[in-house]
């Protein structure tokens, strides 16, 4: 079994690290100055859903965390646990999954791991990795970066990665046309730094989605932010969602967005360089007191928090 | 500006001109609280205009007992609970119905039918909530099912009806209540004509959208029957709710359901306020046909949910506020519905 699986791992992601099978990785030093390292663990069920899977999602997660401090991902780890009577061919389809999407990233897999526990003890497969990358000199993006006047931007659609997997779950039955945004976004970091584009803070809205992720930047940075309902991009498909069932986008997950908070003379690049459903959102306003508030189009002004708990479907 | 935009922005300023007394409105819909909040309804008004989030979403006032009943079943591997999502939160004595593999949730209670057809060695248990607009769509899936002789599957009702427990708020003299937002989805069923009983306590309605724009105008209408001192029931959503509502769907109900005493969180037992599956459908009763006996759970002590809905007290004068009742660990109905009154007042203190 074991050798099967490093088998199917060495097929596909081979490299002149990875083969030699070290109990360490031993690499090149990258470049002087700061590096930066991040891990996350990989539990989604079910593994396979529209738009992705568990392989396209562990290299995504660990590159785009890396990329929010500038850095430019350089090696990762890849850990298996996998439960016994994982189907071969899902774990094939992973693995492959895993081996594009890193190439997508321009990242190397240098080391890893595969547990095996009894059937009934995981889910199927549970993935960990690990990333370090290199931030090159004069890079300074952070969550306590932003500053009064900058603009707030989000890099595509919010929420179609959590609406995809409610749908793979059977939450919902209706027909709706919405894919995960799962992907690698460092290289667009990456090219937007090497134009010497000015960015303040970059945050991945993941769990909790874009209000979460905006909240924590206003405290971090304690600053006001005001968001703007009618400049929110929202996928037809996940506000009918959103409608009926009573979720709020702006509280959705999403795998493959950034929060680029920028000075307003970096605004036209960084929507330049992610596309046509990129859009400014918002504004950071004065300094002092963190709060993250919400303006309707026609002047109503409220107040946004954390996601507390998770967003059920509702039934009134 | 688009035209809605136009809209609410003119009756923002109509009601700061014609508002002239303190008044407070009270809404008793799950739905309405989420658009008020999400529309940021409270900032486009004066301050003499207090908008109270009543009982109006029925899982956030099921009650303790009737968690219990429903954790009783979903204890027994050998069941599939079937519930409407957002109850999965509920708390009753420390658990909840999150914390059970075998409890699905379901969108419609016709899901629930499939589910027992696809399994037919476990017994499916639906978890009947809501108020008439709810009512009518299990009353259908029983009646599917006894058409079907489907032998595993039933019901756990826990029904509410509006008119008996707004008239239980309305006639609280403490109740500092004006003026009601009436729902729009349970109005679709009941009919306009429904709600003319709150004129016997003194108080008007407005039948209300879920839109800015809807609820705008409920508010100015209501603020201008106050001022006016008339009394009126307006259906001011009648591109979806009619003088008589939805009678099939009301025969429906009361064809599969009879009335019983019903126990609200926060206010305790309410005469007649509840719907039980009638005798002709006991095979569908799971409280029947499991014999289920549970004892009452009372309301945790110190919860003052039951005043704050009926706007008698605030979030702050509860002694569990913020300590032992928070939005991840909600205690009472106020704190359980993400925008109930406490939950907002807790997020935004």
């Amino acid at each position: 079994m074991h050798e099967l699986i490093n088998g199917l791992i060495m097929n596909n992601l081979k490299n002149g690290i990875l083969e030699r099978m070290d109990d360490s990785a031993i690499m090149e030093n990258m470049h002087a100055g700061r590096i930066a390292m991040t891990t996350d663990s990989y539990v989604v069920n079910p593994m396979f859903f529209r738009g992705g899977d568990i392989g396209r999602l562990c290299i995504s997660g660990t590159v785009n965390d890396l990329a929010t401090s500038g850095a430019i991902p350089y090696a990762l780890s890849l850990s298996f646990i996998l439960e016994e009577g994982m189907d071969i061919g899902e774990l094939e389809r992973i693995v492959k999954s895993i081996a594009s999407t890193a190439t997508e990233a321009g990242v190397r897999i240098v080391t890893g791991d595969t547990k095996v526990v009894e059937k009934g003890k995981g889910d199927g497969l549970y993935i960990n990795t690990c990333g370090i990358g290199h931030i090159p000199d004069g890079v300074d993006i952070s969550t306590y970066n932003a500053k009064e006047n900058d603009d707030v931007i989000i890099t595509g659609y919010m929420g179609n990665h959590e609406v995809a997997m409610v749908k793979a779950r059977e939450l919902i039955d209706f027909d709706i046309d919405v894919e995960s945004d799962v992907a690698p976004l460092n290289k667009k970091i990456e090219a937007l730094l090497k134009k010497n584009v000015d960015i303040h803070c970059i945050k991945d809205p993941t769990r909790g989605g874009v209000a979460s992720a905006l909240f924590e930047i206003a405290e971090h940075s304690k600053c006001e932010t005001t968001i703007q309902e009618d400049a929110l991009p929202v996928h037809p498909g996940v506000r009918s969602v959103c409608e009926i069932v009573g979720y709020d986008p702006l509280y959705l997950a999403n795998e493959g967005k950034y929060i680029i908070i920028c000075p307003s003379g970096s605004t036209k690049d960084v929507l330049l360089e992610f596309g046509k459903d990129a859009k400014v959102i918002g504004k950071v306003g004065k300094t002092g007191e963190a709060r993250l508030l919400y303006e309707t189009a026609y002047g109503g002004i409220r107040r946004m928090g954390m996601l507390e708990t998770t967003q059920l479907p509702r039934i009134c | 500006m688009n035209d809605t935009v136009k809209k609410i922005r003119i009756l923002k300023d109509k009601i700061k001109e014609i508002s002239q007394k303190d008044i407070s409105i009270m809404e008793v819909c799950g739905t309405h609280t989420m658009s008020v909040a999400r529309f940021a309804i409270k900032s486009l008004l004066p301050d003499n205009i207090n908008v109270i989030s009543g009982p109006g979403c029925p899982v956030c006032v099921t009650s303790g007992t009737d968690i219990e009943t429903a954790l009783t079943m979903a204890r027994d591997e050998s069941k599939i609970v079937c519930t409407f999502g957002d109850m999965i939160k509920v708390p009753s004595q420390g658990d909840n119905l999150g914390n059970y593999k075998n409890v699905k949730i379901v969108y419609s209670p016709l899901d629930s039918l499939k589910i027992a057809k696809d399994n037919p060695d476990k017994e499916v248990v639906m978890l009947g909530i809501g108020f008439e607009t709810t009512a009518p769509l299990i009353a259908c899936a029983i009646k599917a099912a006894k058409q079907m002789a489907l032998p595993n599957f039933s019901v756990i009702s826990m029904h509410k009806t509006v008119p008996i427990a707004m008239g239980a708020i309305l006639s609280d003299k403490d109740a500092k209540i004006d003026a009601l937002i009436l729902p729009g989805h349970v109005s679709a069923i009941t009919g306009r004509k429904y709600f003319d009983f709150i004129k016997d306590y003194e108080t008007s309605g407005v039948i209300s959208g879920f839109e800015a724009l809807d609820i705008m105008e409920c508010i100015y209408l209501l603020v201008d029957l106050y001022n006016n001192e008339k009394l009126d029931v307006i259906n001011n959503y009648s591109r979806i709710v009619s003088e008589h509502g939805n009678k099939l769907a009301m025969d429906t109900m009361y064809d599969v359901f009879e009335t019983c005493d019903s126990g609200w969180r926060g206010i305790g037992t309410i005469p007649d306020s509840g719907l039980e599956i009638k005798d002709e459908y006991a095979a569908f009763n799971a409280r029947k046909k499991f014999g289920i006996n549970v004892s009452e759970v009372l309301d945790p002590p110190g919860c003052r949910c039951g005043e704050i809905l009926m706007a008698k007290a605030k979030p702050s004068d509860c002694g569990l506020f913020g300590k032992n009742c928070t939005p991840a660990n909600p205690v009472g109905p106020c704190m359980v519905s993400s925008e109930g009154t406490c939950a907002a007042f807790y997020k935004y203190q």
